[in-house]
């Protein structure tokens, strides 16, 4: 096979683009898709301050990886989950995202739930018997906007991918959670005081494709899953969908970008004319109740003694 | 040929020359859903492997959703 642009030994096949590119040429035309979707969905702005969630994973790796390419300076944050004890999944995931980092002369400030929040998220899945990737969610969502605030961050930069978000949005979509699906857009607003414009520059791109970018340009990132993933459904529903995909190319990117051009906003309006939020009496983010479900979750892991 | 599958991590070992595709077909496995890797490069589905090489079937599928 051959790069359909050059003509040299492929590297890489997109089906849904009816596409075979060279290692060169593949990068560039990730790096077009990117560049692209931050302008459709107009995401940041020049002198803009970009904090990028960094997990060690593929996606965010190739992320920083790509929108440095594009001449975005951008910082990162990497949350210590204290997941797999000592040298276990955390702890590797942070030394790839620190050597990735340190390599290129990035800067990657390191927040530690434990230290700064007093719990890891196997012991907050243990004690509020929630299944780890919701405590995980909600830690991370929470954690990651009060990084990019009190770093003075205008965008909050998330590497979250085609795969990702298309199986959000059919999870979404099997138990019509129109809230959820209100808030499932590529640009995320910061509609209140407290909140950082969240942005997903990684929409177009499929995760087949970020591991590739990794494994091309020999970035190391985290390969294991999370030892507390096991069997959950989001995963579940991306091998669903990869079924579909093999018999149709196109079938994530279709499902997604269908729901974001023609019915996001129908939800979005809806999501907005139901939810009334306050500020949380102790952190001061907004929240539908007295106090936001983040700081019940440490109250509860700080009583616990 | 050695094969590395990860997610747990172990190997498989399969007798003679197969192509990429005839090696994910016989491990029931969706192409969309791995990177085969050989040396550090990526193969495409009709590039053959051989029975002295080694190869990585690295999933791609990654995390909750939160």
């Amino acid at each position: 096979m051959k790069c359909k642009v050059c003509k040299a030994p492929a590297a890489i096949e997109i089906r849904r683009h009816h596409a075979v590119f060279c290692k060169e040429h593949f990068f560039s035309h990730i790096v077009r898709q990117v560049e692209r979707t931050i302008h459709d969905y107009d995401m940041m702005q020049p002198g803009e301050r970009l904090l990028l969630g960094v997990s060690g994973g593929k996606d965010s790796l190739a992320l920083w990886d790509i929108l440095t390419d594009l001449g975005y300076d951008v910082d990162g944050v990497y949350i210590e989950l204290g997941i797999g004890g000592e040298a276990g999944y955390s702890s590797n995931s942070l030394q790839l995202a620190e050597q990735y980092a340190k390599n290129r002369d990035l800067d990657l400030r390191v927040v530690d739930l434990a230290e700064e929040y007093g719990y890891t998220i196997p012991e907050a899945a243990s004690e509020t018997r929630r299944v780890a990737c919701s405590v995980c969610g909600l830690s991370k969502r929470y954690v990651l906007n009060r990084a990019a605030l009190d770093g003075g961050y205008d965008v909050l930069v998330m590497g979250h991918n085609l795969d990702d978000e298309a199986a959000v949005l059919m999870a979404n979509t099997l138990t019509w959670n129109v809230e959820y699906m209100g808030r499932q857009r590529p640009v995320l607003p910061a509609t209140r005081q407290g909140l950082v414009r969240k942005v997903k520059p990684l929409l177009r791109i499929a995760e087949r494709e970020t591991a590739a970018y990794c494994v091309l340009k020999a970035i190391e990132y985290e390969v294991d899953e999370c030892p507390m993933v096991g069997g959950n459904t989001g995963i579940r529903i991306k091998e669903w969908l990869n079924v579909l995909e093999a018999q149709r190319p196109g079938t994530k990117q279709r499902f997604l970008f269908g729901f974001l051009d023609r019915a996001s906003e129908q939800f979005a309006t809806a999501h907005q004319e139901q939810v009334q939020l306050q500020e949380c009496g102790r952190c001061g983010q907004p929240t539908t109740g007295e106090e936001c479900a983040f700081c019940r979750l440490a109250e509860r892991m700080t009583r616990r003694g | 040929m050695k094969v590395i599958l990860r997610n747990p991590r172990r190997e498989l070992d399969i007798d003679g020359d197969a192509s990429v595709k005839d090696i994910l077909g016989r491990l029931d496995i969706i192409p969309e859903t791995v990177l085969v890797i050989r040396d550090g490069e990526l193969l495409m589905k009709t590039d053959l492997v051989m029975d002295d090489d080694t190869i990585e079937l690295r999933p791609v599928i990654s995390g909750g959703l939160g």
